[in-house]
């Protein structure tokens, strides 16, 4: 009796299953009875055809266990506020948070820092013990003076507080208020983004989400002077420009003949966030941290949104398809028009570079967007993602992923360093996608690796120009002679 | 499109495009509201001015690009240290993806680290139950030997008491009565990261040495002819715990090394991930009570820890990371004195090794002006060595060093004619240093990988030097202290100035006569 193609996949699939339940009761089993039932409900078998992956998400994590989030704080100012470029951001509070997020996250921009733009530069109050015993408002106010002073093509002022700032009940909204009146309605934002505040990153874009909503949109009433608009307006809405993302996201969209007039955040500035309720339809690609201005945009100003993907080829063209589905026939040729103009090289990267990955494996572990959206890109190369999980995703994340996920990939929530770390072991996938604090871990095992927030160091990743960059990346991590000098050739 | 598969087009080059020329300036003119031109130049050029220098002096509340970072990095970075410690930081868990990214940044190595996570309702009610959780957890999953606790700022200003919290967790199970559990509080809104590793230092020795928090009799002192070593928060620590090892075992010496860093943040990629590798065991660290004296060779990292030690009995010896020939020197005549042994000739064949290269080079650092930035003890030795070398530290500056560290670097300046127009900076950012460097220009400029902002703007070479180095690999690989180390960073020095040299000599029939190739 001969044995069918699909009977042989079905057969592989339920193998993969079955092993991965093993894997996650066997990692269960360090961890103190309590913590056990609750790691438990982060970790699962996508079933197919269910409609989420089937963990719970967006929950504390368990101290002690060596969880890779952060703080509300780096959602806010590390990820949403800090890539404004024509803004100060005021780490208010302790020197650390502000030292430690130092230009590290790659949000490129042109301009004069320190001059009129200031993303790579670290503004602190710097708090000592008397601020704390006393409150930081009046070194607040002072310091906004000596901003004015000393940057004074400066378009605004942010307050990133940092945990002491709520917990020692300091008033910095009145502070922002006084001082925005002082200079003539400057715009000055009070983010009450202290660390301790949720449960991760999250909460922390929502927070600046909000801040945007009433301290720019709220406050400027009327329609910015000056702006005229046409009917291919589009706004660029989360995309944080590392290693130059945005820009090779927004060339395209020029390209299929829309005019970009707003980019959240990366390389963005004041007026284009005060322009965005003037766009037609806002696209947005990291969903988990900016969902929440476009569904105010669309409920206060009408201005649709719609989620789209340049991870890879396939995903690329879908979603310009889909943005072009908003428009006229003339942008759905443009959209024709841009994915034709492109295929040559896209032929050209995946005849190069798929052979040299096909069948390969991966395993992501990423923040609240690229664990599902670069599984396109993988996936245009022949490659397999057989392990994925957000670091601060909610439920409609996990629902997202099952869009993009295969039977029986092994999800893992918030995980901790141990889970990875054994997860990695027993599958021993041929890349690991994380970030710098995973990084070294698995590199020391001999797992080549990419650091998929920052693209360590490469980038952009996004759009076709980015695809040629990301399967060169990918190629050169998983084909890279070093790893065949780990065993000692005597042993 | 230039993008290509053939010969695929980074970052650098293809925003250099054309095409995207062209998008990022529409972009610039249609929405970006940009600043008119002759203003932004306006701006620009002011801020190189004596009079920007002054109002930028004058700030009180402002800090702009700090060279400092706070208490609980430079407790994490003390814990790891010790031999299988997991390092635990009470508080808010995104604190501890920092300190893990920042540290990893620097060495390229794993860092591990726990936090106790606590939120909104810890604030509200304390965080007693994250810590039973957490060390519980912690001890399961990780196996450490030690767990060593420190604190993030909201765990200090909510109040929370270690030492009886961690006392309930043991009441309660988290980990055995016996375990050991040091703490410190590492307040961030106090000091920076060398604060940090002091306490955390301080934390670890009491805890052994002075009975384990009330709950064992304090250990009595039975004096041995022992040295301890301190290396304080060092970003070479590889190269220079190991280069300080080499010195020692060739003096004879018997010694502990407190808070050895060095193979944690070195381990081997063999197919086997360490979480812990090497590091100071249990044994040696209550141990060296006993011991005949404690080095300490940065002394603005060691304030409380080396006069805890002292008033256990034992002499202490604090250096300012000592740094070329006399640093080296005095580094091992006190180990002389201090154990009675005497220095082997190998080391005075280093010595003379040492001189001699100098003697070779110093011919073109001589006369040369340099600023320096970093921790307060690096700025010593490396404005020491400077002017060893005929070089003038001309500004030296410190965001964390103290009036009294002014009072040293001033001292140091005046023990030496190249010291005589040098000005030293308490306190300061980098923000002032770009003002010093505009209006009083130098050579060259030594600090950690944000000194390339400064060395963008005025156009000072930077040496890269200190903490932290993100953006050159390997560095700490190679030790700084010893004779050994002060070659290396001589020959960093003259690598840079002879760079300079040809980068100012290379234009085809213009300056390409000094284009010499011997030097």
């Amino acid at each position: 009796m001969s044995i069918t193609a699909e009977e042989t996949r079905a057969q592989i699939v339920a193998e993969t299953k079955t092993r991965n339940r093993a894997l996650i009761d066997e990692v269960l089993k360090v961890y103190p009875e309590k913590t056990a039932k609750r790691r438990a409900k982060h970790l699962n078998v996508y079933e197919e055809g269910k409609s989420d992956c089937g963990v719970k998400s967006n929950i504390k994590s368990v101290p002690g266990v060596m969880t890779i989030r952060g703080c509300a704080y780096a959602g806010s100012k590390g990820v949403v506020w800090g890539p404004i470029k024509d803004m100060i951001h005021i780490s208010h509070g302790p020197v650390g948070c502000g030292q430690y997020s130092w230009a590290s996250r790659r949000n490129y921009y042109i301009g004069t820092t320190g001059v009129d733009t200031f993303v790579t530069m670290q503004f602190t109050s710097d708090f000592q013990e008397k601020d704390i015993v006393f409150g930081g408002d009046k070194k607040l106010e002072k310091i906004m003076d000596e901003i004015e002073d000393l940057f004074p093509l400066n378009h605004g002022i942010t307050v990133q507080s940092e945990c002491p700032i709520g917990l020692i009940g300091d008033d910095i909204e009145a502070v922002s208020k006084k001082k925005s009146k002082e200079y003539g309605g400057k715009t000055i934002v009070p983010v009450r983004c202290e660390g301790f505040r949720g449960v991760s990153q999250s909460l922390g874009h929502h927070i600046a989400n909000d801040s945007i909503r009433d301290y720019v949109f709220e406050k400027q009433g009327a329609e910015p002077k000056a702006f005229e608009k046409t009917p291919y307006d589009v706004a660029i809405i989360g995309d944080y420009n590392i290693g130059g993302d945005a820009w090779s996201s927004r060339i395209l969209l020029e390209e299929m003949g829309l005019r970009v007039i707003a980019q959240w955040s990366g390389d963005g500035s004041l007026a284009e966030l005060e322009n965005t309720p003037m766009a037609k339809l806002n696209v947005l690609h990291c969903y988990r941290s900016m969902n929440y201005i476009s569904r105010y945009m669309e409920e206060k100003h009408g201005v649709p949104w719609v989620e789209y993907n340049f991870f890879g080829p396939s995903k690329i063209a879908e979603s310009l398809r889909t943005i072009a589905s908003y428009f006229d026939d003339h942008i759905k040729e443009g959209a024709e028009r841009v994915i034709e103009k492109y295929n040559r090289l896209t032929k050209e990267v995946i005849a190069k570079y798929r052979p040299r990955l096909e069948g390969r494996t991966v395993m992501l572990f990423v923040g609240g967007l690229r664990p599902r959206h670069v599984i396109g890109a993988y996936e245009d190369l022949g490659m397999n993602v057989v392990g994925t999980g957000y670091e601060f995703g909610h439920n409609d994340d996990y629902q997202r992923t099952t869009h993009y996920v295969k039977d029986g990939t092994l999800i893992y929530d918030d995980v901790t360093g141990y889970e990875f770390e054994k997860m990695v072991e027993a599958i021993q996938p041929d890349l690991v996608g994380s970030g710098i604090k995973e990084k070294y871990v698995f590199q020391k095992m001999g797992v080549p690796f990419r650091q998929m927030h920052s693209w360590d160091y490469s980038g952009p990743y996004h759009g076709y120009d980015g695809f040629a960059i990301f399967a060169r990346d990918m190629d050169m991590a998983i084909n890279n002679p070093v790893w065949s000098l780990t065993k000692t050739p005597w042993e | 499109m230039s993008q290509n598969a053939e010969k695929v087009l980074d970052h650098f080059n293809l925003f250099r495009e054309p095409e995207y020329q062209e998008m990022l300036k529409n972009k610039k003119e249609q929405f970006e509201n940009p600043e008119p031109q002759d203003k932004l130049v306006q701006v620009r050029e002011w801020t190189k001015t004596w009079d920007y220098r002054e109002k930028n002096f004058a700030r009180e509340a402002l800090t702009v690009n700090p060279a400092k970072a706070c208490q609980p990095l430079g407790a994490v970075f003390a814990a790891v240290g010790f031999e299988s410690t997991m390092p635990f930081v009470h508080g808010s868990q995104g604190c501890v993806a920092y300190y893990r990214s920042h540290l990893s940044r620097h060495f390229k190595e794993p860092t591990s680290c726990v936090s106790s996570s606590m939120t909104e309702d810890a604030a509200v009610f304390g965080g007693l139950n994250n810590m039973i959780d957490g060390l519980a957890n912690t001890y399961a999953m990780y196996k450490p030997k030690m767990i060593a606790v420190s604190t993030t700022c909201m765990a200090e200003v909510i109040g929370d008491d270690l030492n009886a919290f961690i006392k309930t967790s043991k009441e309660k199970g988290s980990v055995p009565e016996e375990y050991d559990v040091p703490f410190a509080h590492t307040p961030a809104f106090v000091g920076s990261h060398i604060t940090g590793y002091d306490n955390a230092l301080k934390g670890v020795l009491s805890h052994f040495w002075d009975g384990k928090a009330g709950t064992v009799p304090a250990r009595v002192r039975e004096p041995n002819e022992k040295i301890n070593f301190i290396g304080g928060f060092d970003g070479y620590t590889v190269g220079n715990t190991r280069e300080v090892k080499r010195i020692l075992d060739l003096m004879n010496l018997e010694y502990t090394i407190l808070a050895d860093t060095s193979d944690v943040f070195d381990t081997p990629s063999d197919g086997k991930f360490r979480m812990y590798d090497g590091g100071t065991t249990l044994e040696d660290t209550a141990a060296s009570l006993n011991a005949k004296a404690t080095f300490s060779m940065q002394e603005y990292c060691t304030e409380k820890t080396l006069p805890f030690i002292a008033e256990h009995g034992q002499e202490v010896v604090a250096l300012n990371c000592p740094i070329g020939v006399s640093g080296t020197d005095k580094f091992i005549m006190e180990l002389s004195r201090v154990s009675g042994k005497a220095i082997p000739d190998e080391l005075k064949k280093e010595r003379g090794r040492l001189v001699d290269a100098i003697a070779d080079s110093t011919a073109h650092i001589h006369g040369k002006k340099f600023a320096i930035y970093g921790d307060p003890d690096q700025c010593l030795g490396l404005a020491a060595f400077l002017m060893e070398l005929g070089g003038e530290p001309t500004h030296v500056l410190a965001t964390n060093g103290s009036k009294h560290w002014a009072e040293k670097v001033q001292a140091l300046f005046d023990s030496s004619p190249f010291g005589k127009d040098c000005h030293v900076y308490a306190g300061k950012d980098l923000w002032h240093m770009r003002s010093l460097l505009f209006t009083e220009p130098v050579d060259f400029l030594f600090g950690n990988t944000y000194g390339k902002y400064l060395e963008r703007d005025t156009g000072t070479p930077l040496i890269r030097y200190g903490f932290p180095i993100f953006d050159r690999h390997h560095h700490h690989r190679y030790p700084i202290w010893g004779y050994q180390g002060g070659l290396n960073m001589l020959v960093r020095i003259l690598d840079k100035i002879f760079d300079e040299i040809d980068n100012n000599s290379n234009v085809p029939s213009q300056s390409d006569y000094s284009f010499d190739i011997i030097r």
